[in-house]
């Protein structure tokens, strides 16, 4: 009989992540394709009441272990390669997320199984799983057969699947079960460190002006401040401008930054990489400027203009600023 | 202390991308190679590290386009050795790659074992797999990814690390050593070198050259197809002069309420 299909529940300071809810959206519909079960994998310690919003699943399987409550993935992986050596599923569903990613890259190696990595679509046709992934900082997609003798794992990208969807409408059974986690990893977490509180927190803004590394430099923020200004918003930015320390980290959107949902959303000289979209594809209005007219995240704006980023915000400025008068 | 870092290079996707007649692969013909990202930020670390600390850096890239450049200005930056392996192809897939680097760094003279393994995470071709965690893996040591921050305590043989969360959340680990840390970020940019500090560690000819040893190479995944992805959706294009543009974003807003 064909394995089941399990999603790794990913959680942090007590929380179920959306990424979850999608990942139970997108088993859902391969589980019932392939006629097998769909089950939820949650590891933690004294985290079994987060199995309540998991009833996407047939079933949880649930691990508690001391060495889980901060999972490094060390653990938390060794927890997963030994539930699924005894039990045998075929797919294994692990989001894309800070919180997933040690036990991500080495649960491969630990089950000897392989990866698609960037999984942007999972279908199942003819009985058989076909993964599209995004690769190149989203400039090109691949199809993938992803078979295998033993378990696939799949690295899925969040805002993949509906988490609406996903989340469970009543509390699945759960099943607790017990691996042998002995012996030191060799890692203890000591703290979690909050990021310096900022001037304003982008979460609360109605417009922002995100600049990316085509703003091409420091001296061009002013351009880009200037807009915000006349927006009454604020600028954040992409990873490689917070990386240049020409902003505060509380700036960066995205994957390790934040996620926000304004009413606009300017994004300059941003190429539109999947970790930078996942933290702004929600903005009510998205406008893009980029010099490249393929770069990806002319498919997630509104509307889109190929030109240079400083002179179309310097431009855009002025336009705004006569318009309030 | 003795730091390993590993880099590879990676197509630059600021070029165009096109795909091969063979419809599954990219087109190697106008491809241009450029080291993968968060390698630098891994060489930066150890650099700084090696600033504060009695330590010796060792460099290993596979053969790639461009990679003599980006070896010579590693040498050019402080690293002692730079090492560059032949026969993993840029093309190999992690799991592959990672068990021919696996079989081969036990053989470079001096390069293990080494206190700390540091390489970047995820390069934006990883469709397999991750190279770092199956390395440290088939190297046994632990592995903590997404890392940007390193203070190492030699008498105590631990180094502890802040790791990246969301929201901008840091995690402190303290990490036993030897270990094998994914490098994500830094204290600071990558630092600057002068382009005749590069010129200079070129004409010693500095690079170490090593064949690569061949395990049984990983099945890589089917690859079925390679496209320009599919969009959902795509935004309107607006055209013209930017001023012109520039009202007619501004309309847009004004429509919404939003000015
Ligand atoms: C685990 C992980 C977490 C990450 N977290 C985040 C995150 O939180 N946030 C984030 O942003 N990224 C994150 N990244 C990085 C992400 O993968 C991308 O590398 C990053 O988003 C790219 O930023 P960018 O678009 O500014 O730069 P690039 O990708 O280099 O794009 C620059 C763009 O500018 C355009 N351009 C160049 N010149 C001009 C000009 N004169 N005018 C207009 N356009 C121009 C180019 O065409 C290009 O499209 C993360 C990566 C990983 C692996
Ligand atoms: N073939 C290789 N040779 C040396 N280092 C590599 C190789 N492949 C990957 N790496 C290193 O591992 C990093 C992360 O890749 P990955 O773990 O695959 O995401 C790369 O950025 C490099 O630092």
């Amino acid at each position: 009989m064909a394995g089941n299909v399990w999603v790794v529940a990913d959680h942090w300071k007590g929380t179920i992540s959306d990424a979850t809810y999608e990942l139970l959206a997108v088993g859902r519909g391969v589980a019932d394709s392939l006629g097998v079960r769909l089950e939820a994998v949650l590891l933690g310690h004294e985290a079994r009441q987060l199995a309540a919003s998991l009833g996407t699943a047939d079933t949880v399987l649930y691990v508690d272990h001391p060495t889980l409550a901060d999972a490094t993935g060390l653990q938390a992986s060794r927890a997963v390669a030994a539930l699924a050596s005894q039990r045998a599923p075929a797919v294994i569903l692990v989001a894309t997320t800070n919180v997933s990613w040690d036990l991500l890259g080495l649960l491969p190696g630990r089950l000897g199984a392989p990866l698609v990595n960037f999984c942007r679509k999972v279908e199942v046709i003819d009985g058989a799983l076909q993964v599209t992934s995004v690769l190149y900082g989203g400039k090109m997609a691949v199809t993938v057969a992803a078979a295998g003798p033993g378990p696939v794992v799949l690295a899925v990208l969040p805002g993949t699947g509906s988490a609406a969807a996903g989340l469970g409408a009543a509390p699945p059974p759960v099943e607790e079960v017990s691996v042998d986690l002995a012996g030191d990893v060799g890692v203890r977490l000591l703290a979690y460190e909050e990021p310096e509180a900022g001037d304003v927190d982008i979460t609360q803004q109605e417009a922002l002006v995100a600049v990316g590394r085509g703003i091409s430099s420091e001296a061009n923020l002013e351009v880009a401040e200037d807009l915000a200004d006349a927006l009454g918003g604020a600028v954040c930015g992409s990873r490689p401008v917070i990386d240049q320390g020409w902003l505060p980290l509380v700036r960066q959107v995205g994957k390790s930054g934040v996620t926000v949902k304004p009413r606009l959303y300017v994004a300059a000289g941003v190429s539109g990489a999947p970790e930078h979209v996942e933290g702004m594809k929600d903005s009510e209005l998205i406008i893009a400027v980029n010099t490249d007219a393929g770069a990806p995240i002319f498919s997630v704006a509104h509307y889109g203009i190929v030109d240079d980023a400083t002179d179309v915000l310097e431009a855009l400025a002025e336009a705004v600023r006569k318009r309030k008068g | 202390m003795k730091i390993l870092v590993l880099m590879k290079m990676v197509p630059d996707i600021v070029e165009e991308l096109e795909v091969a007649g063979d419809g599954t692969s990219l087109d190697q013909e106008y491809l241009r190679f450029i080291v993968n990202e968060r390698d630098d930020y891994a060489l930066e670390q150890a650099l700084l590290l090696r600033d504060r600390l009695q330590a010796a850096v060792a460099v290993v890239a596979p053969e790639a386009p461009e990679v003599d450049d980006v070896l010579h200005t590693a040498l050019a930056k402080g690293a002692d050795r730079v090492i560059k392996v032949t026969g993993i192809s840029p093309t190999a897939g992690t799991r592959s790659t990672a068990a021919a680097l696996a079989a081969t760094l036990p053989g470079i003279h001096g390069v293990l074992p080494a206190d700390l393994v540091l390489s970047g995470c995820q390069a934006i071709d990883d469709l397999d797999g991750f190279v770092a965690p199956l390395l440290a893996g088939a190297l046994d040591l632990p592995y903590l990814g997404l890392v940007s921050r390193i203070t190492v305590d030699p008498g105590a043989g631990t180094a502890v690390v802040a790791k990246e969360y969301a929201g901008g959340v840091m995690a402190r680990f303290e990490v036993a050593l030897p270990a094998y840390l994914g490098i994500q970020g830094c204290e600071k940019p990558p630092r600057y070198v002068p382009i005749a500090k590069v010129r200079a560690a070129m004409a010693s000819g500095g690079i170490e050259v090593v064949a690569a040893a061949s395990p049984p190479a990983a099945p890589p995944l089917e690859v079925t197809a390679m496209a320009k992805p599919e969009a959902a959706g795509h935004a309107e294009m607006l055209e013209g002069p930017v001023r012109d543009v520039a009202e007619k974003v501004a309309d847009i807003l004004a429509a919404r309420g939003l000015l």
